[in-house]
């Protein structure tokens, strides 16, 4: 129970990748690609939680000085998931052109230089 | 490659790598029991140094704003990007975000074919609430749950409600690509500027200047407010950019063999 | 002086936020200036970090955050020689590329020039900074900006697709080394690189300490293009505007080699010093490898690009030989065949795009006999292939030298071999280029063969493709001739090369400078450096191997088939299936990459078992 948040970004990491991999549409391996930044959010944010009676880092209702979790892993989190959405859009972008241009996504019939 | 070597190839590397990752993770601190230095240290100062209750936005604004002003560039290299690769010819002169006119009727269908006259009304209704909720949420970052980047993205849904409800057309009108730009560049602008302003006092960059004001009252916290406002501009603006280009016109693309 | 610190990341931001908001008002010339003017700037500020740090690391902590105690709650920029010399030769290329592109490229209003120098601020933090999430910020910024800017060029379906191989493969490589930050933090609650290396080496070297090396490694080394992480690169470079190649080969798969062994020397040598032995070998066999895989493609390619873009890896692998040492000696050569290598490709590539606008084509048979008659464009490209070999008065040269003799103090006599042939191959390959189109006789029609060719490739100057521009001419010329200048201060170069490596590898000096403020500078003395004979005519060797290997291809015909017989055939097998390996597919390269973290994985906990 203490490691399985862990094990299960860890999970999301490769299971993630296995779509990336495997993918016969480029639209699923982005979204497959987001599963793996997703393991990387659980994965910071477990490493920063604190048990009861910790609290989030917010002190508008609870006096300043109540054990909180760690606020640092958050802003880290925050910025991961910027991060990710913007090469998310991005890689759409290049998708819907590639399908304006070449009428297909499957990465299989996709090749930069084709033989 | 074959997809079949592809699949088998995958199960040996993939369990290798959950293997690996499993096995380096059983050497930290079970979950639940953070060690660290680092973030006690913030949550035992956070409200007396800067007077905010968030401590989370005190630490994405000001002890780690740096980093911040680097993720926010992301986004605006992100937009820029976008707007790049989903350009077509003649992009160059004029207002892409304006379709030609007489082809709008079969454009409105094309983007929104089953918008009913319900959702409509609803989509009229919800996003005033929308942008008096984002508003909220961008200037209260430092006194309760929200921020800039939660703010913005919320502020930028009321256009995608229009953009799903109306059309594209509609979003157009709503949103002048020059002017979006200009409050985008604005936002990012500003974060550097408000950074290199402490520069001026002596002190270092992106130092927190303004008066810290009482804790809990709307105009506290000294530049984290600020920012919290820049970031909210440049995030709302960023994404309504993204949706224009997304939800751009289909015909003016010429497929090039 | 202390405000020149933030000047190079913050100056390039604000101007390019201000170039999209002026974007209706701001003509051509006026968006080109600002670029120049802020690389340029940007370029002093370097410089001036460069010499200011020379006698004294300089620590400056964003927000005012000077640490508490032992622990440091703001982000800091920790500026040694080495750093601010990389992020000097990043603005300096950044200026050059931008004055290739002035007035003629094909700039989409101006986009093109705010994702430069977005690019540009996000290279100079990279070099500068000292603290790990920053580090990983600074490369995604990196990233994300040279996606866009390798998709660049829409009309070619070509170029989205290399693009989206870019992309996915180092998205997925940056999310390996933000893995690494977060085991690295849960273990010691840090994120300053100072301060976590502190913290893990009062610990253990536990599973956790290897999987986080492991994992920050790999993600670095597939920014860097080393095999098998490499797969990605070709494709990139092939597609990309050329201003944006000349950053790509010239600094950005560099700064990955640097971001792993700056994270490498500051947060693990502490832990991992008893098996130092064993980390070098393992790194130097992936040096190895990447530098033999990149020669042997680049013999193999037709289309230009893509020859050098090929040439870079095998030359990253030689950097990462040299930093493998994980000695400053090796460090020092690493850095300044960087440099010499830098201008070089990047004139090579400027080369390469002006070839492209004037013939529409970068295929080798397709070029024959054209180039007949651009004297500047010869020149520069047999510099090109005689600096990329190794030809003394070119830094590199020197470069490997230092390397060599670092891998002799830990008794790798096989340096010189290795790098003697793979110089030839790379050198060899741009020569043999430059012999076909420059000096060829037009052939009839073109002769098939298996390597990747090039269709038909979309211009990228505006204007007619009978006047080549002037300032693209004359800035290829000046990106040739700077390196072969740098020979004439070998020694002078090579002293300051290795006062800077011994700070870069020195852990508890930068320990003391950025936790406790403590002066950071005083060193014994730099071993002494010099060019020697021995690394000039090494350099010899392999430029005439290089013109060797290039008559030898023109001259094909004339060699009897005796020659070929019994060891061709096996060859062509080893480099067909080599070729096979690029097949363009990006589940494919993703499959590498985690096959190669496996390996590295593998090849690091056998060391560790074998050097414990």
């Amino acid at each position: 129970m203490s490691y399985l948040p862990y094990c299960v970004a860890a999970w999301l990491f490769v299971i993630g990748l296995y779509g990336v991999v495997t993918s016969r549409h480029l639209v699923h391996l982005i979204v497959c690609l987001s599963v793996v930044q997703s393991s990387t959010y659980l994965l910071l944010l477990s490493i920063g939680f604190r048990d009861l009676p910790a609290q989030a880092p917010i002190f508008s209702d609870v006096p300043p000085g109540t054990p909180a979790v760690d606020p640092v892993v958050h802003a880290l989190t925050l910025t991961d998931i910027v991060v990710s959405a913007t090469v998310s859009a991005l890689l759409l972008a290049l998708v819907m052109d590639v399908q304006r241009r070449r009428g297909s996504v499957d990465p299989e019939t996709l090749s930069p230089f084709r033989e | 490659m074959r997809p079949r070597h592809r699949h088998l190839l995958f199960l040996v590397a993939g369990a290798g790598v959950l293997g690996y990752l499993v096995w380096g993770m059983l050497d930290l601190s079970p979950f639940g029991r953070y060690p660290g230095p680092y973030g006690d240290i913030v949550n035992a100062v956070a409200f007396s140094e800067r007077h905010v209750l968030n401590v989370v936005t005190a630490v994405i604004f000001d002890y780690r704003g740096f980093d911040t002003l680097g993720e926010e560039f992301i986004l605006f290299a992100c937009v820029t990007g976008v707007s790049l690769l989903l350009r077509h010819e003649g992009d160059e002169q004029g207002d892409r975000c304006s379709p030609k006119p007489r082809r709008e009727s079969s454009l409105e269908q094309a983007i929104a074919p089953h918008a009913s006259e319900a959702s409509r009304s609803c989509a009229a209704l919800y996003c005033g609430l929308i942008l008096v909720f984002g508003v909220y949420i961008v200037l209260t970052g430092h006194l309760s749950v929200g921020g800039g980047f939660q703010g913005g993205v919320i502020l930028a849904s009321a256009w995608l409600l229009v953009l799903v409800a109306f059309g594209s057309p509609a979003l157009h009108r709503f949103a002048r690509k020059y002017a979006v730009e200009w409050f985008e560049s604005a936002g990012a602008g500003a974060y550097v500027l408000i950074g290199l302003a402490s520069l001026l006092f002596g002190q270092n960059f992106l130092t927190n200047i303004l008066p810290l004001g009482e804790p809990g009252q709307l105009l506290s916290s000294g530049t984290i407010l600020l920012i919290n406002c820049g970031v909210g501009i440049e995030v709302s603006s960023g994404f309504i950019l993204l949706l224009c280009e997304f939800g751009k016109p289909l015909q003016h693309q010429k497929p090039v063999r | 002086m202390t405000w020149l610190v933030p000047l190079p990341v913050a100056l390039p931001l604000l101007v390019a936020a201000l170039l999209v908001g002026l974007a209706p008002i701001c003509r051509r010339c006026v968006a080109d200036s600002l670029g120049i003017l802020t690389a340029l700037v940007v370029a002093f500020a370097c410089a001036g970090l460069l010499f200011k740090s020379a006698p004294g690391t300089l620590v400056y902590w964003f927000g005012s955050w000077a640490p508490r105690g032992q622990a440091a709650i703001g982000i800091s920029f920790v500026i040694d020689p080495l750093g601010a010399g990389l992020a000097t030769l990043c603005a300096a290329l950044m200026t050059c590329a931008l004055m290739f592109s002035w007035r003629y490229f094909e700039a989409v209003r101006t986009y093109f020039h705010t994702l430069m120098l977005i690019f540009l601020a996000a290279m100079t933090g990279f070099c500068l900074t000292g603290d790990l999430f920053n580090l990983f910020v600074f490369f995604e910024l990196m990233s994300v900006t040279a996606y866009a800017l390798t998709g660049y060029k829409v009309e070619e379906v070509s170029a989205l697709e290399g693009s989206i191989n870019f992309a996915v493969t180092n998205s997925v490589g940056a999310f390996l080394v933000l893995i690494g930050i977060a085991l690295l933090y849960g273990r010691t609650g840090a994120l300053n690189m100072a301060q976590v290396g502190e913290a893990l080496a009062r610990g253990p070297t536990d599973g956790l300490v290897i999987v986080a090396l492991t994992l920050i490694l790999g993600g670095f080394f597939v920014k860097a293009a080393v095999v098998p992480f490499h797969l990605w690169l070709a494709d990139a470079h092939a597609v990309a505007p050329s201003p944006v190649c000349v950053l790509f080969s010239g600094v950005m798969i560099e700064l990955g080699l640097f971001g792993a062994f700056r994270v490498y020397w500051t947060v693990f040598r502490p832990n991992l010093g008893d098996y130092e032995t064993g980390v070098r070998l393992v790194l130097m066999s992936f040096g190895a490898a990447t530098a033999l895989l990149g020669a042997l493609m680049c013999y193999t390619q037709r289309h230009i690009k893509r020859l050098l873009a090929f040439s870079s890896i095998s030359h990253v692998g030689i950097m990462l030989i040299g930093m493998a040492t994980l000695a400053a000696r090796g460090t020092a050569g690493a850095m300044l065949y960087l440099l010499g290598h830098a201008f070089v490709k990047g004139a090579l590539f400027m080369s390469a795009g002006l070839l492209l606008d004037r013939f529409e084509s970068l295929d080798e048979e397709k070029l024959r006999g054209k180039g007949r008659g651009l004297p500047i464009l010869t020149f520069t490209m047999i510099t090109g292939g005689l600096g990329l070999a190794g030809f003394p008065p070119f830094g590199t040269y020197l470069g490997k030298q230092l390397i060599e003799e670092a891998g002799a103090q830990f008794h790798q006599p096989w340096l010189t071999g290795l790098f003697l042939v793979t110089s030839a191959l790379t050198g060899g390959a741009v020569l043999r280029v430059v012999g076909t189109v420059f000096f060829a006789r037009p052939a009839g029609g073109a002769r098939e063969s298996k390597s990747a060719s090039a269709s038909h490739e979309y211009r990228e100057i505006r204007g007619s493709a009978h006047t080549v521009p002037a300032i693209m001419l004359i800035m290829a010329v000046v990106m040739v001739v700077v390196p072969a200048l740098s020979g004439a201060f070998g020694r002078a170069l090579a002293t300051r090369a290795m006062a800077g490596s011994q700070r870069f590898v020195d852990r508890t000096g930068y320990y003391r400078a950025v936790i406790e403020g403590r002066p950071f500078g005083v060193l014994p003395a730099p071993e002494p450096t010099d060019t020697t004979l021995r690394g000039i005519l090494f350099g010899i060797a392999a430029a005439l191997g290089a013109v060797t290997l290039a008559l030898a291809n023109l001259f094909k015909s004339h060699i009897p088939n005796a020659f070929w017989r019994g060891w061709k055939p096996w060859l062509d097998r080893v480099l067909a299936s080599l070729q096979r390996l690029q097949s363009g597919h990006v589940g494919d390269y993703v499959l590498w990459l985690m096959i190669g973290v496996v390996l590295l994985a593998t090849a690091l906990l056998l060391s560790a078992k074998i050097s414990a």
